[in-house]
C-alpha cells in the first residue's frame, strides 16, 4: 500500500512538468484561439464583442475556399512525392546491412542546419540569377533563365526536400522489422521480386506508409515558410492566410477561425487514415 | 520413353559445395532422390543440412556443383522459377492474408486455372475445412503448419522441401503429426526432402536418410541400414545409442547383462527406467561405460542395484566396426 502510494506520487512528480507545459502552451492557447475565432476584430488588431460566427462563414467565400483547396492539393502532391521517393530509399537502407546506420545518419543530416537557411539555399539555387540558371546559361543550354522560383513547383520541391526524412524514417522502421522469411516464402511460391513487393512488402508496411503520410501531410498543409519564400506572392496557402490575418490584415478573429479550420481538416484526415489502419493492425 | 524418365531421380545433387566467408558450410554433397520418396537429411545443428535445402530452394547459390530437378539443371535459377516448394521452420505464413489467401498465393502468382477447386481440395486434404477465413494469428500451431503444407502442396511441386517443420510444435502433437505427414506424403505422391536433427523423426518417417556431419554426408541409406550397419562412429552414435568398446560398437539392446555368467566384469553405475525398457549403465574393468538394455517386464526382468558387480557380454555378430 505504501509502495503503491509512493509509486503514484513519483508518477505525478515526473508527469506534472510535461502536463503543466502542455496545459500552458497547447491547451490554453488553443482555448484562446477558439474564443478569438468567435469574436469581432478591433480596428487596430485585437478582438472585440459581439460574438459572431461570421469568421467561419467567411471561410466559405470562394476566395478562401480556393486557398484551402490549393493547400490540400499542394500538401497532397508533396506527400505523394515524399512517399514515392522515400519508399525506395527506405527499402534500400533496410537492406544495406552494415551500412544502415551510415545511410540513416545521412538522411537526418539536413536537420543539423536550420530549415530556414536550407530554404534560402533553394532560393539561391532556383532564382533567375541562381546557380542553376547561371551554369545553364554559361554552357549555352538556355538563353533566358528558366522560371524555377516563385511558383507551385518550387513550393512542392521545397516541401518534398524538407519533409522527405519524415517519410523515410517510419517506412524504414517497418521495413526493418519485416520478416525476411516472408519474402523467401513469396519467391518460393512463384512470386517475382516485383510481385513480392506489391503483394507482401507493401501491404505489410502499410502502417509505416500511413505514419509517413500523416507525418508529411499535416505539416505540409500548415506550411507558411516554404510557400512564403519559394512561392512568392502567387502561392498563398492556409498558413500564409493565417499569418497575414494576424499581421498585415489585423483581423485576429478571422485568422483564428482559419487556423481552427486547418486543425479540423488535419484531424479529420488523420482519423480517416487511422481508423482504416486499426482494421489492418 | 515414360518408364525411362520415371527411373531417373527427380532431384539430384552433384558434388554441391557452399562456402561462406570463413566457413565451408557444405562439402561436396551428392544426393539422389526418387519420385515419391520420403528422404531425410539428418544431422546436428550447423551440419549444413539447412544450407543444402536452401540451395535446392534457390535461396543460396552453390559455390560448386550442380543441382538437377526433373531432368534440368536448376542451380542458377531464382526460387520463383523452380518447381520445388518449401515448408519453412517458422511456416512464414503471410500475416496479412487469411488461410485461404495464403493457399491461393502461389496459384495466383502462376496464373493457374481452377484455383477455387484446387484450393478446396487441398484444404480438405489437410483438414482445414471451416478455417479458411481465419488469419494466421487465429490458428493453432498445428493448423498453421497445415496451411504451410497446403500452400506448398497445392502447387504440385516436383519436390517438397521441409525445414524442421515439426520443431515449432509441442512434443505431444509432434508424434501425431509425424504419422499424418507420412500419410499425406504417400497420398500426394510428392517426393519429400525432410530436414531434421531428430533421429526418431527421421527413422520413423523416411524411406531413406542421409546423415550429415560438418557439411558432408557421412552415410545414406534406409533407416534399417543406417541403424544396423552404421559406417562411422558419428552415424552410430547419432542414430540411437551405441556402446564403444575396444574400437568397436555394440547397441544397448544387443548387450547382455547378468549377475552371474561368463562375460566381462563390470560394476553397475546407474539404472534408468524408460517404461518398456530399463537401461543399466555399467563400468567395465577397462573403464569404458556401457549401457545394457533390459526388458522391464517378464522373467527377464532382473533388478540391478548401483555398485553391484555384473557380467556383460554380446554376440560377436552384433559388433560393428567403423571406417
Amino acid at each position: 500500500m505504501v509502495g503503491f502510494g509512493g509509486r503514484a506520487s513519483i508518477r505525478v512528480a515526473f508527469l506534472a512538468p510535461a502536463a503543466v507545459l502542455m496545459l500552458l502552451t497547447l491547451v490554453a492557447p488553443s482555448a484562446i484561439i477558439v474564443a478569438y475565432s468567435a469574436l469581432t476584430h478591433g480596428a487596430y488588431g485585437g478582438v472585440e464583442r459581439p460574438f459572431t460566427v461570421e469568421n467561419y462563414t467567411r471561410l466559405f467565400d470562394p476566395l478562401y475556399a480556393a486557398i484551402f483547396w490549393r493547400s490540400l492539393w499542394i500538401a497532397g502532391v508533396a506527400t505523394t512525392a515524399c512517399l514515392a521517393l522515400g519508399f525506395p530509399l527506405a527499402l534500400f537502407i533496410s537492406r544495406s546491412g552494415a551500412r544502415k546506420n551510415l545511410y540513416l545518419s545521412l538522411v537526418i543530416l539536413p536537420f543539423w542546419t536550420s530549415f530556414l537557411i536550407r530554404t534560402y539555399a533553394w532560393m539561391f539555387l532556383l532564382r533567375d540569377t541562381g546557380l542553376i540558371n547561371t551554369v545553364l546559361q554559361s554552357l549555352h543550354v538556355i538563353r533566358e533563365p528558366l522560371p524555377m522560383l516563385y511558383n507551385d513547383g518550387a513550393v512542392i520541391l521545397g516541401l518534398v526536400y524538407g519533409f522527405l526524412p519524415f517519410a523515410v524514417l517510419p517506412m524504414y522502421a517497418t521495413l526493418e522489422r519485416l520478416d525476411r522469411s516472408l519474402l523467401e516464402a513469396a519467391a518460393d511460391l512463384g512470386a517475382t521480386p516485383r510481385d513480392a513487393l506489391w503483394r507482401v512488402t507493401i501491404p505489410l508496411c502499410a502502417p509505416g506508409i500511413r505514419a509517413a503520410a500523416i507525418l508529411v501531410f499535416v505539416p505540409c498543409l500548415g506550411t507558411y515558410l516554404t510557400s512564403d519564400l519559394l512561392g512568392g506572392s502567387k502561392t498563398i496557402l492556409i498558413g500564409n492566410l493565417v499569418q497575414n490575418q494576424f499581421t498585415a490584415s489585423r483581423d485576429w478573429p478571422f485568422g483564428a477561425a482559419a487556423s481552427i479550420a486547418l486543425m479540423a481538416v488535419a484531424m479529420i484526415l488523420l482519423f480517416a487514415v487511422r481508423r482504416r489502419g486499426e482494421e489492418l493492425l | 520413353m515414360g518408364p525411362i524418365i520415371e527411373l531417373r531421380p527427380i532431384l539430384e545433387l552433384r558434388k554441391v559445395s557452399k562456402r561462406f566467408p570463413g566457413q565451408h558450410a557444405v562439402k561436396e554433397v551428392s544426393l539422389e532422390i526418387s519420385r515419391g520418396e520420403f528422404f531425410s537429411l539428418l544431422g546436428p545443428s550447423g551440419c549444413g543440412k539447412t544450407t543444402t535445402l536452401r540451395m535446392i530452394a534457390g535461396f543460396e547459390t552453390p559455390s560448386e556443383g550442380e543441382v538437377w530437378l526433373n531432368g534440368s539443371r536448376i542451380d542458377s535459377l531464382p526460387p520463383y522459377r523452380r518447381n520445388v516448394n518449401t515448408v519453412f521452420q517458422s511456416y512464414a505464413l503471410f500475416p496479412h492474408l487469411n488461410a485461404r489467401e495464403n493457399v491461393e498465393f502461389g496459384l495466383r502468382r502462376k496464373g493457374a486455372n481452377e484455383i477455387e477447386a484446387r484450393v478446396r481440395k487441398v484444404i480438405e486434404q489437410v483438414r482445414l475445412d471451416g478455417k479458411e477465413s481465419r488469419m494466421p494469428s487465429e490458428l493453432s500451431g498445428g493448423e498453421r503448419q497445415r496451411v504451410a503444407l497446403a500452400r506448398s502442396l497445392v502447387l504440385e511441386p516436383d519436390v517438397l522441401l521441409l525445414d524442421e517443420p515439426l520443431s515449432a510444435l509441442d512434443p505431444q502433437l509432434r508424434k501425431q503429426v509425424r504419422a499424418e505427414l507420412k500419410d499425406l506424403q504417400r497420398r500426394s505422391g510428392v517426393a519429400f526432402l525432410f530436414v531434421t536433427h531428430d533421429q526418431e523423426e527421421a527413422l520413423s518417417m523416411s524411406d531413406r536418410i542421409a546423415v550429415m556431419n560438418a557439411g558432408a554426408v557421412e552415410q545414406s541409406g534406409s533407416p534399417q541400414e543406417l541403424y544396423q550397419r552404421p559406417r562411422t562412429r558419428f552415424v552410430a552414435s547419432f542414430l540411437g545409442a551405441m556402446n564403444f568398446v575396444d574400437g568397436m560398437g555394440v547397441r544397448p539392446e544387443c548387450t547382455r547383462i547378468a549377475k552371474v555368467g561368463a562375460g566381462r566384469r563390470a560394476i553397475v553405475t546407474r539404472c534408468v527406467f524408460l517404461g518398456s525398457a530399463i537401461h543399466v549403465e555399467a563400468k567395465l574393468e577397462g573403464g569404458e561405460l556401457v549401457i545394457a538394455q533390459v526388458s522391464s517386464h517378464g522373467s527377464a526382468a532382473e533388478t540391478f542395484v548401483e555398485g553391484e558387480p555384473v557380467q556383460i557380454w554380446w554376440d560377436s555378430a552384433d559388433e560393428r566396426r567403423f571406417a
